[in-house]
């Protein structure tokens, strides 16, 4: 039995539990015996511990490690658990001799691989996920256009990771609350926030939930769950335990679920939160967008593990490795490890392979430092959007008269929001000293005060777009 | 200046920062039970606004220190630790709202470092009372992730220096996202834990990190000194929408006070009068504040009158009482143990200097600790630490 060595045990209960839990220097029927008896004066004394623990979900038992029946092996208790010896000097590899293999359903052509394990998906479903990808694609295509026109002073696109978007949205409930990185407009899109919301954020216009003050694609909804962008990398994995930790409490049958790309992992809130999720035994979903690409740092300066999957086990956490490109594929695992995450109150990690077929943003030029025929080559050979779509149109669910009616609707529907957007009014000047506390304080009202003060020496300083 | 007593009804003395007065009243509308008795203690002090402070009195004022305000309010009450104060309010307010949780290193069934989550864990259960991993960026990641959804969590820093890994959460997250999110995440969170320079602790745990924070946009800060406001501090900072910040001081644990039966709290933004004098207001925080009431015994022999102002609240500053007792007295001595170089009296300083010039007539001076790490030799210590006899020496050179 792996005893747990508390600081809440006596010192002298530390050493009756070593004796008795003797150091294998007995003969091997000895060892045996103490590997297999409960000593009952030992149990007493464990039990008496007087602290008890109220709606306690700790693991009680720790697996033990390599427990060896073996005549002559000989075991000791180390705090965490029984541990067996070896004496041969033997490292563990720094990797596997194979990659991780990775889950999918569909083939690069949008064909059903034969045998394949996936979770069924309705007619609905499976046409809502490829409209919704499609107007992801083209609500990017459009407002990058719209930035280097020079209406929109920024954006980041999705394009090449809508499936890792739509489909684990899809397979989520709307009570899961989201943490989200900035690549994720997707699960808003899924989750019902209109075309005109997404053009409203970009803008920072009036009718936004953030009131305009953070940049564009740093969207937040908490309507529909989706906890506002914050810009630090993977600053929002911590926030997502503490969410998931939150839910269990409350014990709802909802789950957290944070995304983050490759480049997030190397933060220390990435081990933090990984480590802590499995600690607090919080559940929670990591999904790690591993598009190749943090900016110009490909993932082999990023990391030299096999991705991220197994950096899960490190932390005792069950993980997948999903292409990120098959929406079905996605779908299943994101489907399968909710479940997991609810019902044994754990976390889990899925890396999800893709590649940012885009630019990082608007400020990059991604040419600099990869090959476009690269770019092409994903845009067109691994095209999420296209896999889908095989695989609908084979089912009868979808026509080409469907897509051209389709995309001409969304980019008329795009093109409109974006001219309201453009058009409506600013938040008032207001909006700047407001909500940094519930209630402004008094040296935020004086300053407010000054500003105004100001603006009304010299209005003509003032744009002439932010109402007073 | 009009009177400073206003809508104090008792009620409202034991109601959270109501929004809603905030606009009718001054920001400060909720008075502390100690202040108000504090004031009727002080009637013979006469008026606030009178400019007519005699310097160098020659009659030695009988009460040197602050009289105990506690013993005034009720005949009952109960004596306790500062530590103890702390666990009491934390424990109410955890009995009061379900929501309450703590997070932290060793709080659980250790009961904490400096023991004020003792009994909480067997009371409250783990989920509520939560070991964590030693990663503080997480745990107050964690604790700002909880509190979005709903729980309203105290973060334990088992010494504040070591927050010093959780600013990248409590600057971008806790203090950013009520703002950038428009209004629609609240983050009520606690981060509260022991600061200041201890004994011999060692220079990486003898941090003042108030100084550190003071510039994040959307979190407040408070400072305890007493088992009478520590309690109530905490209590006011869980019951908060916003993030509060709690500074206590590792020295200061175990003083005894006695403290009323009944529920109350202290205002978040309200600094505390320790003694009305006329002479010249000294401004001090935390565990200063003891060095200056022991530097005051000195300067009443001497036949000064200082007014002591624990200001309790870092951020914002109540500058309603402060600049009141500025207007009396014209003389302002800060006393604090933030370093010289961007501490809380070097912000104190430039707020005075900024809204109170005209009543001036000696430049505002701040006694701080020097901009050096905090050395482990005992006597070395001492000396980074403003003394009583320093404070002494100050007041006579302002009150020339």
């Amino acid at each position: 039995m792996a005893l747990r060595l508390r600081s809440s045990l006596s010192k002298s209960n530390f050493f009756n539990i070593l004796r008795y839990n003797n150091l294998g220097f007995g003969t091997a029927s000895q060892t045996t015996r103490h590997l297999r008896t409960h000593d009952p004066t030992t149990l007493l004394r464990v039990s008496q511990n007087p602290i008890t623990r109220f709606c306690n979900t700790m693991a009680e038992k720790l697996s033990s490690v390599g427990e060896h029946e073996d005549a002559n092996a000989q075991v000791m208790d180390f705090p965490g658990g029984k541990v067996a010896f070896t004496p041969e000097i033997k490292f563990i590899s720094e990797s596997s001799k194979e990659r991780v293999p990775c889950y999918r359903v569909l083939d690069d052509n949008g064909q059903l691989i034969t045998n394949s394990h996936f979770v069924q998906v309705s007619e609905e479903v499976a046409v809502k996920m490829y409209s919704d990808m499609v107007t992801l694609q083209i609500m990017d295509n459009i407002f990058y256009e719209a930035q280097r026109q020079g209406r929109l002073s920024f954006y980041a696109t999705t394009i090449g990771e809508e499936a890792i978007n739509i489909a684990s949205a899809a397979a989520l409930s709307p009570q899961d609350v989201i943490f989200p990185q900035y690549r994720e407009p997707g699960v808003l899109l899924w989750r019902g926030f209109t075309l005109q919301e997404f053009a409203n954020q970009c803008f920072g216009n009036k009718s936004d939930n953030g009131k305009g003050r953070q940049m564009p694609v740093h969207y937040g909804s908490n309507k529909l769950n989706y906890f506002t962008v914050s810009a630090t990398i993977a600053t929002q994995l911590p926030n997502a335990v503490g969410a998931a930790y939150s839910l269990k409490m409350d014990k709802k049958d909802a789950c957290a679920v944070t995304y983050f790309g490759d480049g997030g992992s190397s933060e220390g809130d990435f081990h933090a939160a990984l480590n802590f999720a499995a600690v607090m035994e919080a559940p929670v979903l990591f999904i790690c967008r591993n598009n190749g690409w943090a900016i110009s740092t490909p993932t082999s300066d990023q990391f030299r593990s096999d991705g991220l999957v197994v950096k899960g086990r490190a932390y005792g956490i069950r993980s997948i490795r999903v292409d990120g490109n098959d929406a079905l594929a996605m779908y299943s695992a994101v489907h399968t490890a909710r479940e997991m995450a609810i019902t044994e109150e754990r976390p889990i990690l899925i890396e999800a392979l893709t590649y940012r077929v885009g630019h990082h943003s608007t400020s990059d030029d991604s040419t600099r430092y990869r090959s476009a025929d690269e770019i092409e080559w994903w845009n067109k050979a691994r095209n999420p959007l296209s896999r889908l779509r095989t695989w609908i149109e084979s089912n009868g669910w979808w026509s080409d008269e469907e897509e051209s009616d389709l995309r001409s609707r969304i980019k008329k529907e795009m093109l409109e929001a974006l001219r309201v957007a453009e058009k409506t009014e600013k938040p008032n000047l207001e909006n700047m000293f407001s909500d940094v506390y519930d209630v402004p304080p008094l040296n935020l009202r004086e300053q407010e005060r000054q500003v105004r003060q100001t603006i009304k020496s010299y209005p003509q300083d003032y744009p002439s777009d932010v109402p007073l | 200046m009009s009177s400073i007593i206003h809508g104090a009804g008792a009620a409202t003395a034991l109601s959270t920062f109501n929004p809603v007065d905030s606009k009718k009243l001054t920001n400060l509308s909720v008075r502390s039970q100690r202040y108000i008795v504090a004031g009727s203690e002080a009637s013979k002090k006469k008026s606030f606004g009178s400019a007519l402070t005699v310097r160098h009195s020659q009659k030695l004022i009988p009460n040197a220190v602050a009289t105990k305000e506690a013993d005034t309010s009720t005949s009952t009450g109960h004596e306790l630790l500062l530590f103890e104060a702390l666990q009491e309010g934390l424990e109410e307010e955890m009995d009061r709202d379900a929501n309450v949780c703590v997070m932290g290193e060793d709080v659980g069934h250790y009961g904490g470092s400096y023991k004020v989550t003792k009994g909480l864990a067997d009371k409250f259960g783990d989920l509520r009372v939560l070991d964590t991993p030693i990663c503080e960026n997480a745990f107050t990641g964690m604790a700002i992730g909880a509190a979005m959804t709903g729980l309203r969590p105290v973060i334990e820093g088992m010494n504040m220096g070591f927050l010093l890994l959780a600013f990248n959460q409590i600057s971008n997250n806790c203090g950013m996202l009520h703002y950038t999110s428009g209004g629609q995440f609240t983050i009520p969170v606690v981060i509260r834990g022991p600061g200041g320079v201890g004994r011999q602790l060692g220079a990486e745990h003898s941090q003042r990190l108030e100084s550190y924070f003071q510039s994040i946009p959307g979190i407040q800060m408070v400072a305890c000194s007493t088992p009478y406001n520590a309690k109530g501090l905490m209590k006011a900072a869980i019951r908060s929408e916003n993030p509060v910040i709690l500074f206590e001081h590792v020295l200061l644990y175990n003083l005894k006070e006695k403290i009323p039966d009944e529920d109350y709290i202290c205002n978040l933004e309200e600094a505390e009068m320790v003694r009305p004098g006329e002479h010249i207001t000294i401004l001090t925080y935390s565990r200063m504040r003891y060095h200056v009431m022991q530097a005051a015994k000195t300067l009443v022999n001497k036949g000064y009158d200082p007014e002591v102002i624990d200001i309790r609240s870092l951020k914002p500053f109540d500058l309603h009482t402060i600049g009141n007792s500025v207007k009396k007295t014209h003389r302002v001595l800060i006393v604090e143990e933030c370093m010289r170089t961007g501490g809380i009296g070097a912000s104190l300083t430039a707020a005075i200097n900024e809204n109170f010039h005209d009543y001036l007539d000696a430049p505002v001076m701040c006694l701080s600790s020097q901009d050096v790490p905090t050395p482990y030799a005992g006597t070395l210590e001492e000396w980074t630490v403003v003394q009583p006899a320093q404070i002494v020496t100050a007041v006579e050179q302002l009150c020339q």
